[in-house]
């Protein structure tokens, strides 16, 4: 970590978004993490993201478990709303929230500690209700914040720093995702910001439960020879597949894709998620496809990389489902929120 | 674009860019952290070894380092680093015994130096330690040269000038003062030197040939000489209106000085508009404070006379047309206007003049009638005959004066030692970290918003009551305090290890003003344009690594508006990037390999 504040000053020329704002008015709290950790790149990748379409820091909404990846939301957007829920049950405060007011962002940071260990049952709920938020998981194969060890997603014969070696299999978030039906599934690297920042905007963006599995080395506890999740170890096996690009309602297309190679996937507020596929034999929007694909590679122990699978959300959307107002419910009358004694006393009747 | 070589001893040199600008290369950054720690008489020291007078300079220099200062980069105003050199100098203690010793066995060589200024004060400066025997020689009865005789004693103190030439005069120099050159043929044949220095200045000052020049004569004064005049006390008194043509800083002071000898209206009279003035901010703002007026686009036409007495004088009123960049195209007479005064100041120039060198020397001089100085190693064409301050290449300043005191005795002390005098001790750099424990740095790296503080001046009322009483009081120890904080320590500079970095992102993401990046390598010219910001400031360098271990990209930073916050280092995991001192060599005659 750093131990002064980052000064206030900036670049004379720092550009602004179109609410006048600079990534800076994005920044949060100083960051305690390990310098180096990767965790601090997503956030800069995050803070990068909101700013680029333009997210009014209120009407973001940051929620968290237990992990050094979880303290993050302390570290962007201080002007957005944040909570910090006991370990693993991060998914269950998102979607109270998000139940009581669906006009807000949603950003939940966990760990794979704290989503596939402690937390699996929750994470697995809230795809399976469809809670519109971006879910990230910032993976470095161990519980960083307990000091390093081993967690769910670490790979079989991966080296922890005092040698021991894993020999439990592990559980691939993106793959349990696609299997329990997300409609946005995507990987990434912390070091690799150009792949990273649109894929963040165009899940905040996908009416639906958004998840990025973001490959985060954990320098303290798990960068060293043998490690599956280091730095070097990653670099090496990482492959994107699929490039994504976000494009805002506001603005044309572009770039120059070649024929076939590019597909786009209108949101509802009409900004697009232009898919650019680096492998021809691969169909990101057919779920069974990218599963097939995504396993496949797995297998051969290729880490693809990219929007690995998107496609259109269907009415299952967690409001839709609920029929929840379309108004939040802090600007619903009194009288609507609690309809008061007497249809309380008929409701309890209808129980007796 | 080649990884960049940073052993080149003006690579880092040039980041400090307030140590880069100034002609003598004073560790700026170096100092001031120092007065930060209330070592004043260190912080003084520093500043002597390459300016030779923090006091004096402390007061009056021209700062060619503050326009140069990072922080007008990254905010609006420059550290106040001249008025903080003056707080060392307010405040040292004695350290005449930290001198360089004077040897008292000699090393048979004679110098002769002509003129007491501040150049012929630093080759003496430089040489007496080395064993020289030097002479100066100077005309008028004290010595200083223009500081004393020109720069007013509201600027600076004749105590503070005695102080500062005392400590030279008393390394044994032999000063002959009152005794003016009158040839320098007899002083070669018959001086028995072993070397010459000319360091008389420019002490002509320019003409003004229009209608009425002659007849209105004993009222119509050269600034230069008028200033000289005041400082002997020669004059001690003047009109009641008095305009002075030119708008240099030699008409600041001379209109100033005629301000405390008794005038009531004083016009500075400017050809041209605002943006084309000579002189510097802030003498032009010290001017106005005393309600000196500044009239623009006022070309002087005649002097009127009535009665055989000067009655004032007649301006053309002048228009001009400017191109996109603010250069003036074309230029019209609009009119006439009359200006009343009963003294006129000419204050629009100076030049050099030496009636006293026979011209058949073997020392050529140009078709300007200038001597024919070599830049690098202030040679005449004469062997033996050096040049330097105003003498050399017409007035400058100060610091650039001492400058070329330092490079004269680097050639002087060569040709004594029979070595080609085109030979110059090598420049160098040191680096040395500043890293104290995980996250801790010997140096303040927290950046200071504070802005720039105001040197306090004595009031309106009270300054006027002596012709030399110093206007400017020199910062109190709060506003020195908080002074200090706004430099940015260039010197502790930025240093990286390509061989180190594990490519995690971590410092490009936390340098709060974007100066990192990890790209292709690629051609300057269009590195500069893809960079995390946009490096426009061609002047100031890209440092760029060798490439990186896992990705053969390279690592840029755009030495532009770093403000050396060390925060990439401390956020870099595997100490890549390193935050060290840089120690620059500038060479003086002392560090000659004999
Ligand atoms: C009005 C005015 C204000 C200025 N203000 C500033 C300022 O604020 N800051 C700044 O940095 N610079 C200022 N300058 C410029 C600065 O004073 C000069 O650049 C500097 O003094 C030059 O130093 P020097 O040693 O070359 O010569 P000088 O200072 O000119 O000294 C030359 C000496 O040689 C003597 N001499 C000349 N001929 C002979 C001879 N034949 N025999 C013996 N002695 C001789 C002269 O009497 C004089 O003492 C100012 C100049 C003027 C005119
Ligand atoms: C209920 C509960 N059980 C256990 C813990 C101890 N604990 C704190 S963080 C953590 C694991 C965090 O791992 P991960 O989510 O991967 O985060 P990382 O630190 O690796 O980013 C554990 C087990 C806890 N805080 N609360
Ligand atoms: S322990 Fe690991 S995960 Fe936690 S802050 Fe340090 S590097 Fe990051
Ligand atoms: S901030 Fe300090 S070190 Fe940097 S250029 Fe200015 S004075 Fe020099
Ligand atoms: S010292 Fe490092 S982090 Fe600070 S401004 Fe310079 S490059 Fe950026
Ligand atoms: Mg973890």
């Amino acid at each position: 970590m750093t131990f002064i504040p980052k000064p206030k000053i900036s670049h004379p020329s720092l550009p602004r978004n179109e609410l006048g704002l600079t990534r800076r008015d994005y920044e949060g709290a100083l960051s305690t993490l390990c310098a180096g950790c990767g965790h601090d790149s997503i956030t800069a990748g995050i803070i990068e993201a909101c700013w680029g379409i333009s997210v009014r820091p209120e009407n973001l909404v940051k929620l968290s478990g237990i992990g050094c990846s979880s303290k993050t939301t302390a570290y962007f957007v201080s002007g957005g709303h944040g909570f910090n829920s006991v370990h693993g049950r991060m998914p269950s405060i998102a979607m109270g929230a998000n139940a009581a007011n669906r006009d807000l962002y949603y950003i939940g940071i966990s760990g794979d500690g704290d989503s596939l260990s402690i937390g699996l049952g929750q994470f697995c709920h809230a795809i399976r209700r469809n809670v519109n938020m971006l879910y990230i998981i910032e993976n470095n194969g161990v519980y960083g914040l307990t000091k390093g060890q081993f967690s769910a997603s670490a790979d079989i014969g991966t080296k922890a720093k005092k040698g021991e070696v894993n020999q439990q299999p592990p559980i691939d978030p993106v793959l349990l995702a696609m299997n329990l039906g997300a409609g946005f599934v995507a990987r990434s690297f912390s070091g690799d910001k150009a792949q990273l920042v649109p894929l963040i905007q165009a899940g905040l963006k996908y009416p639906g439960f958004a998840l990025i599995d973001v490959l985060s080395p954990c320098v303290t506890f798990n960068d060293h020879e043998g490690s599956t999740k280091s730095y070097a170890f990653t670099r090496e096996n990482y492959e994107p597949v699929v490039e994504a690009d976000f494009v805002p309602k506001q603005r044309e297309i572009t770039a120059d894709y070649a024929a076939g190679e590019a597909m786009s996937v209108m949101l509802h507020d009409g900004s697009r998620v232009v898919l650019r596929k680096l492998a021809a034999d691969y169909d990101p929007t057919d779920a069974h496809a990218s599963y097939d694909y995504v396993q496949q590679h797995i297998a051969q122990g290729e880490y693809l990389t990219g929007l690995l699978h998107c496609r259109p959300t269907v009415a299952t959307e967690f409001h839709a489902l609920n029929r929840t107002p379309d108004a939040p419910l802090n600007q619903l009358p009194f009288s609507a929120l609690n309809p008061g004694s007497r249809q309380l006393e008929k409701l309890m009747a209808r129980y007796r | 674009m080649t990884s960049t070589d940073t052993s080149h001893p003006d690579y880092f040199h040039k980041v400090v860019d307030c140590q880069w600008a100034c002609p003598a290369h004073t560790d700026v950054p170096e100092y001031i952290r120092l007065i930060a720690q209330g070592r004043f008489t260190d912080a003084y020291l520093v500043n002597r070894h390459s300016n030779v007078f923090p006091g004096i300079l402390g007061r009056v220099c021209d700062r060619p380092c503050e326009p140069a200062c990072r922080r007008g980069r990254v905010e609006e105003k420059p550290v106040a680093i001249c008025r903080l050199k003056r707080v060392a100098a307010d405040h040292k203690d004695d350290y005449r015994d930290r001198l360089p010793a004077i040897p008292t066995q000699k090393n048979g060589k004679k110098i002769a130096c002509i003129g007491a200024g501040c150049a012929s004060l630093t080759v003496a400066n430089d040489l007496m330690p080395l064993g020289y025997e030097v002479t100066i020689f100077e005309q008028f009865a004290t010595a200083g040269g223009l500081m004393r005789t020109n720069i007013p004693s509201f600027r600076l103190p004749a105590a503070v000038l005695d102080e500062e030439i005392g400590t030279i005069v008393d390394m044994g120099v032999d000063l002959r003062l009152g005794h003016r050159v009158e040839s320098l043929r007899a002083l070669l044949e018959e001086g028995g030197f072993d070397a010459v220095f000319v360091g008389s200045g420019a002490p002509k000052g320019k003409e003004l040939n229009i209608p009425g020049r002659h007849e209105a004569a004993a009222n119509v004064h050269i600034g230069i000489a008028w200033l000289e005049s005041i400082a002997f006390e020669h004059v001690q008194n003047v009109g009641k209106n008095v305009l002075i043509i030119g708008v240099g800083n030699t008409a600041m002071d001379c209109c100033r000085s005629a301000l405390r000898l008794g005038a009531q209206s004083v016009k500075v009279m400017a050809r041209k508009p605002r943006q084309f003035f000579k002189a510097s901010e802030w003498e032009l703002e010290d001017a106005e404070a005393e309600s000196v007026e500044i009239v623009i686009n006022r070309s002087p036409k005649s002097f009127v006379l009535e009665g055989g007495r000067l009655k004032g004088m007649m301006f053309e009123v002048m228009e001009y047309e400017f191109d996109a960049r603010g250069r003036i195209v074309a230029e019209r007479v609009a009119g006439e206007e009359f200006y009343p005064a009963d003294d006129v100041i000419l204050a629009i120039g100076q030049e050099n003049a030496f009636p006293w060198i026979e011209r058949d020397l073997g020392i050529e001089f140009d078709k300007w009638d200038v001597p024919k100085v070599d830049p690098v190693t202030f040679e005449s064409t004469r062997p033996g005959v050096f040049f330097g301050g105003d003498a050399a290449f017409g007035p400058k300043n100060i610091i650039w004066s001492v400058e070329h005191g330092h490079q004269a005795a680097i050639s002087i002390h060569q040709r004594c030692l029979g070595k080609p005098v085109s030979e110059r001790p090598p420049r160098g750099m040191n680096l040395q970290s500043r890293k104290m424990g995980m996250h801790e740095w010997s140096y303040a790296n927290d950046y200071s918003m504070t802005e720039r503080r105001l040197v306090p001046h004595v009031s309106l009322k009270e300054r006027f009551k002596k012709l030399n009483i110093e206007v400017e009081l020199g910062f109190t120890a709060e506003q020195a305090a908080a002074e200090v904080q706004r430099c940015l320590n260039c010197d502790v500079q930025t240093v990286f290890d390509a061989k180190l970095c594990i490519e995690c992102d971590a410092c490009i993401d936390i340098c709060p003003v974007d100066c990192l990046t990890m790209t292709a390598a690629g051609p300057e010219e269009q590195l500069r344009t893809r960079l995390k910001a946009p490096a426009t400031n061609v002047t100031q360098a890209l440092y760029v690594s060798d490439p990186l271990k896992f990705t053969q990209r390279v690592m840029v930073k755009d030495e532009d508006v770093c403000v050396h916050c060390g925060l990439c280092a401390e956020r870099c995991p595997t100490a890549a990037w390193d935050m060290q001192k840089s120690w620059v060599k500038w060479p003086h005659a002392a560090d000659q390999a004999v």
